[in-house]
């Protein structure tokens, strides 16, 4: 059949050119400013193209593919842009599927082009082959093989459009060699009709007008603010909602920032390590009003347990998330922002609700996060503390995962949205350096601080050649407290302290490591210390590395036991004034 | 709870392999799929016939399959007044003594020999699909050799009784 997509009107004097060149002319017309790749056989051809052309992209060279993706998830965490990446077929792209998997489960952006052997050797298990579309079919929102030159310019529109819109998510395009190395006269046709992928915006004014109404009845109600809101850049909506409404505020893990966490109606984050009063009013209140959260399981602890007298609002762009995990009475599919605008639109006559408001307040006073201070050994809590004090809560902080990643959830205050990057579906190791490489580059301007473990860290530190080779000002933090320190509390909790390989009593230097990657490196291992030595850190204008040496057996707290409900919350403690 | 749901959806590639790679990961226990091409080109349609615990999760399944990019539209037919057919092939021993027998046994099933050899029958039937269970059973002492069943595939009549209790979605 001959495709009606092909223009007849090229100009004679147009240059030919390769699938590369095409590849490389769609981001440039996606409007890409990073690329985060690594090269190799299958997509020599494209590098080729960069090399030629002069793209108004800068590329990123990760020392690892585990680092572009993750590198590419932090700068769509906080620019709202697509992540870019570029690797090669086989050994390339399964370096990405931790990304990829992270970015799916977090919603993230992204969008991945892999190389591929040549389609005549497809399924001959040709030397660097793999079946990307097959790996990437159950962690992608899509994906695509591009198996004729002319569908080149169109599949890369449309995963830009995937992406980027509804629910985002990471997409997958598999390019084979020989499609980057043909060579056309022709100019091909971007436009696409995705008739199976319509997302709803805009929500049902019906679903609208029902969520008013049980909030005018309510007499307990609870906001619970999730990524959607992020997404949505709905921070403003969420605010003046709330406000309007006088309605306590909860977070989840990823919902950090959507709301002031400093705001006197902020309870902070719900969850398995969330604050007892989030908990306590998502417990007892009578209605929940979810925005873009999709009821991970460390959020809700035992289910039966979760929200037993409330009727659950849902506020989501993804369908599917309502009532998934959660039973959930008032559905409303669409933008958290259109959401809330239609909400704030409607007037609503609100039953008196101040004295369960008190209780929520009063709450959030008397079981505020707490820890014990030391006066020789670094307690992690408040050198967290004292980075969100130096920085004045501005920063922007990724982590890897464990117990440095709930302290710096519990401890920096986040006043805006975009400034928490953090691995929370998915809880990968060596998230945290990689994605702040790819949020200094997507927000130059920016002060970011990577709050990383010594077990994740070790993960993916060849990463700091990146960071040198850039000079990116990133401060990395080292919360080291040579084990794998969540693991450690579990074992510690719930395996009658059977350390079993999670102790890292032979980690590296990491000074001499630092200055072998050509950065600054400052350890401090004396509670005293730290006010200097992050003063020091933060006046640095370059990157800098520090190796703090916090108390070993500090634990999570407060924390909900595994099968627990969150009303059954450990480690909590009254405050003694 | 045994529910049938169609999908429509758009020929790509790996479509198939999308569709039932999400109901694995989901743990969702699939009886049988059929999927064939539809009478417009570049949409074929899919029957599932899925074995769901509750409630919850039926209305989980078609959100996720809505979900997929390539799916244009999805049905859970189960409580509908619908057509549903399945095809099984099946291989049964026999010896010129029995075939006649056989013969009868099949007849009320309007079921018919395709291929006959000196020790076997090949019996094609087509039904709903307690019907080619009741067949096979009866074959079942005659020895069965060899059999294939093709799975439902299934639509709604063109016209619904006025009280259809249809499954509906909270969203």
């Amino acid at each position: 059949m001959k495709t009606q997509t092909e223009t007849h009107t090229q100009p004679v004097e147009q240059k030919l050119r390769t699938g590369a060149d095409l590849f490389v002319q769609s981001l440039v017309e996606e409007k890409v400013d990073t690329v985060f790749g690594y090269p190799g056989g299958a997509v020599l051809p494209i590098y080729d193209a960069l090399y030629r052309a002069d793209a108004p992209f800068q590329h990123i060279l990760c020392r690892h593919e585990q680092g572009l993706i993750h590198a590419a998830e932090g700068y769509a965490r906080v620019t709202g842009k697509p992540g870019v990446v570029i690797a090669t077929s086989g050994p390339g792209a399964t370096n990405l599927i931790t990304g990829i998997t992270d970015a799916m489960m977090d919603s993230l952006p992204v969008v991945v082009f892999t190389g591929q052997v040549s389609t005549a050797v497809i399924g001959s298990d040709a030397f660097q082959e793999a079946d990307v579309i097959g790996l990437t079919t159950p962690i992608t929102k899509h994906n695509y093989q591009v198996t004729d030159i002319k569908d080149l310019p169109r599949i890369t529109r449309e995963a830009f459009h995937i992406a980027t819109t509804g629910r985002p998510g990471p997409v997958v395009v598999d390019i084979p060699k020989n499609i980057a190395q043909e060579i056309t006269d022709k100019t091909f046709d971007t436009s696409f009709h995705l008739p199976g992928y319509q997302p709803t915006v805009k929500p049902n004014p019906l679903q609208i007008r029902r969520l008013a109404e049980a909030l005018a009845k309510a007499k307990k109600p609870v906001l619970l603010a999730g990524a959607g809101v992020h997404f949505a850049d709905a921070s403003e909506e969420l605010k003046a909602f709330a406000e309007k409404f006088e309605l306590p505020v909860t977070t989840t893990l990823l919902g950090l920032g959507s709301f002031p966490g400093g705001h006197e109606q902020a309870l902070g984050m719900a969850g398995m390590h969330g604050s007892y009063s989030a908990n306590m009013a998502i417990y007892e209140a009578d209605l929940l009003i979810n925005i873009g959260a999709r009821f991970d399981d460390r959020l809700t602890g035992a289910i039966q347990h979760f929200a037993p007298e409330a009727a659950v609002a849902h506020i989501d762009i993804d369908p599917a998330e309502i009532g998934k995990n959660i039973e959930t009475k008032i559905p409303v599919v669409g933008d958290a922002k259109e959401a809330l605008t239609a909400l704030l639109d409607i007037d609503i006559e609100c039953t008196d609700h101040s004295s369960w408001s008190e209780e929520t307040m009063n709450n959030k006073k008397e079981y505020p996060f707490w820890f014990e201070r030391s006066d020789d050994l670094i307690s992690p809590q408040w050198l967290i503390e004292s980075v969100h004090r130096e920085t004045d809560g501005h920063a922007i902080v990724t982590t890897d995962v464990g117990q440095h990643q709930m302290w710096a959830a519990q401890f920096y205050q986040f006043n805006s949205p975009h400034k928490w990057v953090t691995s929370g579906g998915l809880g990968t190791m060596g998230f945290g350096l990689p994605a702040a490489i790819g949020a200094q580059l997507g927000r130059p301007e920016e002060t970011v601080v990577a709050i990383v473990g010594d077990g994740g860290f070790q993960m993916t530190m060849q990463e700091m050649a990146v960071v040198k080779q850039h000079n990116l000002p990133i401060k990395v933090i080292i919360v080291n407290n040579e084990a794998l320190g969540m693991v450690r509390q579990w074992q510690e909790k719930f395996y009658e302290e059977r350390y079993s390989a999670s102790l890292m009593t032979e980690n590296p230097d990491f000074i001499k490591l630092a200055e072998g990657f050509g950065v600054k490196g400052i350890r401090v291992s004396k509670e005293t210390d730290v006010p200097s030595v992050i003063k020091e850190v933060f006046q640095h204008d370059g990157p800098v590395l520090v190796d703090a040496r916090v108390q070993k057996l500090d634990k999570v707290f407060p924390m909900v036991a595994p099968g627990k409900g969150n009303h059954e919350m450990i480690g909590v403690k009254q405050c003694e004034e | 709870m045994r529910r049938i749901i169609t999908a429509t959806v758009q020929n790509s590639s790996g479509v198939l392999n999308r569709i039932t790679g999400m109901l694995s990961k989901r743990a969702f226990n699939i009886e049988s799929i059929t999927v064939g091409t539809t009478e417009i080109e570049g949409i074929s349609k899919m029957t599932f016939v899925v074995e769901i615990p509750d409630a919850n999760k039926i209305e989980q399944l078609t959100k996720q399959l809505n979900k997929q990019i390539d799916v244009l539209k999805v049905n859970d037919i189960t409580e509908k007044a619908i057509v549903q057919r399945e095809l099984a092939l099946i291989k049964v021993g026999s010896t010129s003594a029995s075939r006649a027998e056989i013969q009868g046994v099949i007849e009320p099933f309007r079921a018919r020999v395709l291929d006959v050899s000196r020790d076997s029958l090949v019996i094609e039937v087509t039904g709903k699909p307690d019907k080619i269970e009741a067949l096979i059973d009866l074959l079942h002492p005659y020895g069965i050799k060899d059999m294939t069943r093709t799975g439902v595939t299934a639509f709604p009549r063109g016209k619904q009784p006025r009280q259809v209790q249809e499954f509906t979605l909270s969203v």
